[in-house]
């Protein structure tokens, strides 16, 4: 075999000389492409920072492209105190971060009745939890409304969180399950010998081991409640109990809301997701690649 | 003789798992399965919402569904929105990966190819509701970034982007595929890292040109992937809620008008709350049969394969 390929090896180093000029070309060519494209992709937000500090006559008279003068900060202050930015932050970060904690929590005790377990009828199970997950909020919204209401939930932030400790855990759920089901059965006995109950295994030897997928689950659930925008839009009528987007989409179509206040708003709606993206970047990539191939 | 003593212990205590199950079963009752049920009920009724009278009507909003043009054009405008969100960003997203990580990754470097990465993944990181505003400003006709270039290029009266029927659409469904390209992009992208690297040796041993070897060896090996984004993305794209209500609210003259929103509309602007229901229970069963002859597809097509080999 390697006596028959190597001839072909050495013609093939050859034509690859041959090809440099015309390789040269067209590798400058293909990073222009995607450079150029990348451009294309982060050109709203090179326009969203640049009109953000600048000055509203400014923008009538130098357009959208010219740099800002000076830095104006009317529009940030303004957006800020309209919305009262701090109370939608709070809001926010706590209905995510609770949703991230429960929802994971809740995804691992029912996984862990799946996948290790083995429970009867845990295809259909999961079953249930994947069609859970593929249900278009419409479907539910209007009962849970309702719902809501009558125990007096409607309007706080403890209705997104119950709601969407649910919804995220279907994923949550049929995610974990997968695998917990691939689990190390040995380890598994190996506690049982030892006298282990069930949970003494599931917070000793199960927990410790699925920790990185667990981060992944808790990171995203973060990500999502944040970003959602339907339920919320809904469930939160007042203010006080709004969220970061809905507070900004409030704005929408209100007098005030001048092109800096705009920009500024949604660059501090942007910016605490952002930084989240940064810190937890790499175990993101990670799970986002890692759900893929399940 | 300790198989005989295992087995019984195993059973019981296998029985003990039930236990665990329970927070999420109440928790799955109580937030979807009833609200599920709920829903359908209230789409057999004519109901106006609140306190309102609740007047059993059978399937008549269904029936009056299929008359209604509006529902027809909200699911005609899903197909757009399936273009806009699985099939272009699919393509674009397979082209950009397979350029980043062979072409640049490799003759370039491959921080270069991760920045880049990186930068076509950021519009999936911010709240859709957000990219909606900035864009709603964007293509906004008097004071929007877009028409303040063109006015400064000497066009004297550029198009209302989101205001013209014809307009609208194709607008909002490129805001629609800048936010989708991320997703697919990077899971291609470490799709590609999965397969072996010999395949292509051999193949380009074998004279096969960049393109051959791209449809012949990439493409059959990311399959599963492709399958996972095709599902993921065509249900999402059913759902769309916050890109329509924030750029379009499904106008003008219902040009982007969308299932979700038009469930949404009925719910709360019209009163039609068992209306509204109906449509959100033929959503739910255009995404639950989507999704099944997806899954079917994949299905076949790993048995194909199977069967190929």
């Amino acid at each position: 075999m390697t006596a028959t390929l190597t001839p072909t090896v050495a013609t093939a180093t050859v034509t690859h000389k041959n090809d440099r000029h015309h390789r040269g070309a067209l590798r400058w060519f293909i990073l222009a492409g995607a450079v150029i494209f990348a451009v294309l992709m982060l050109a709203p937000f090179v326009l969203m920072v640049m009109n953000a500090f600048k000055d509203p006559a400014q923008y009538s008279s130098g357009g959208p492209l010219a740099l800002p003068t000076s830095l104006y900060t009317d529009g940030l202050v303004k957006f800020w105190n309209a919305v009262d930015f701090p109370v939608k932050l709070w809001n926010s970060i706590w209905t995510s971060a609770a949703v991230a904690v429960g929802g994971t929590a809740l995804s691992l005790l029912t996984a862990y009745a799946i996948g290790i377990g083995r429970v009867r009828g845990r295809m259909w199970i999961v079953m249930i939890f994947l069609l859970a997950n593929m249900l278009p909020q419409e479907v539910l919204l209007y009962p849970l409304y309702t719902m809501a209401q009558k125990v007096g939930l409607n309007n706080s932030g403890w209705s997104i969180v119950i709601i969407f400790t649910v919804i995220q855990s279907a994923f949550g759920t049929y995610l974990l399950a997968s695998v917990l089901g691939t689990f190390p059965r040995a380890l598994l006995e190996a506690a049982a010998l030892d006298g282990a109950n069930s949970w003494t295994v599931l917070w000793r030897v199960v927990f410790p081991i699925v920790r990185p997928t667990l981060s992944v689950l808790m990171i995203f659930f973060f990500i999502w409640t944040w970003n959602e925008f339907f339920i919320p839009l809904v469930m939160l009528t007042t203010p006080e109990s709004q969220t970061v987007p809905i507070a900004l989409a409030s704005l929408q179509g209100d007098r005030m809301l001048d092109v800096p206040t705009l920009n500024a708003g949604a660059l501090v709606s942007l910016v605490p997701t952002l930084i989240f993206f940064l810190i937890f970047q790499r175990t993101l990539t990670r799970g986002v690649t890692a759900g893929a191939v399940k | 003789m300790a198989v005989q003593t295992v087995a019984p212990h195993r059973r019981r205590s296998r029985r003990v798992y039930w236990l665990y199950l329970i927070p999420g079963a109440v928790a799955l009752a109580v937030v979807i399965l009833i609200p599920f049920g709920l829903n359908l009920w209230y789409s057999l009724h004519r109901w106006k919402g609140g306190l309102a009278p609740q007047i059993w009507v059978g399937l008549d909003n269904y029936r009056s569904l299929l008359h209604d043009s509006a529902f027809w054009n909200s699911f005609q405008n899903s197909l757009w929105m399936i273009l806009a969100m699985v099939v272009l960003p699919t393509l674009i997203g397979l082209l950009l990966a397979a350029v980043l990580f062979d072409y640049i990754g490799k003759n370039v470097g491959s921080r270069t190819a991760s920045v880049l990465r990186a930068t076509y993944y950021l519009p999936q990181i911010l709240p859709v509701a957000v990219a909606g505003i900035v864009w709603n400003w964007i293509f906004n006709a008097e004071t929007g970034a877009l028409n303040e270039i063109l006015r400064g290029f000497g066009m004297t009266n550029p198009p209302n982007w989101l205001g013209d029927p014809h307009l609208a659409l194709p607008a909002v469904m490129l805001v629609l595929v800048w936010i989708q390209i991320g997703y697919p992009t990077v899971i291609f992208m470490s799709a590609l890292q999965r397969v072996d690297p010999e395949l292509y040796e051999a193949a380009e041993l074998d004279g096969a040109g960049w393109f051959r070897r791209f449809r012949a060896i990439t493409i059959p090996q990311i399959k599963p992937e492709t399958f996972v984004i095709t599902l993921t993305c065509t249900i999402a794209a059913l759902k769309v809620f916050a890109p329509i209500y924030v750029l379009t609210r499904g106008g003008p003259e219902s040009s982007t008008l969308v299932p979700s929103y038009y469930s949404f509309l009925n719910f709360f602007d019209k009163s039609k709350v068992g209306y509204g229901a109906a449509v959100a229970t033929v959503l739910t069963l255009v995404i639950v049969a989507v999704a099944l002859a997806i899954q079917l597809l994949q299905a076949r097509s790993e048995r194909r394969d199977e069967e190929g080999v």
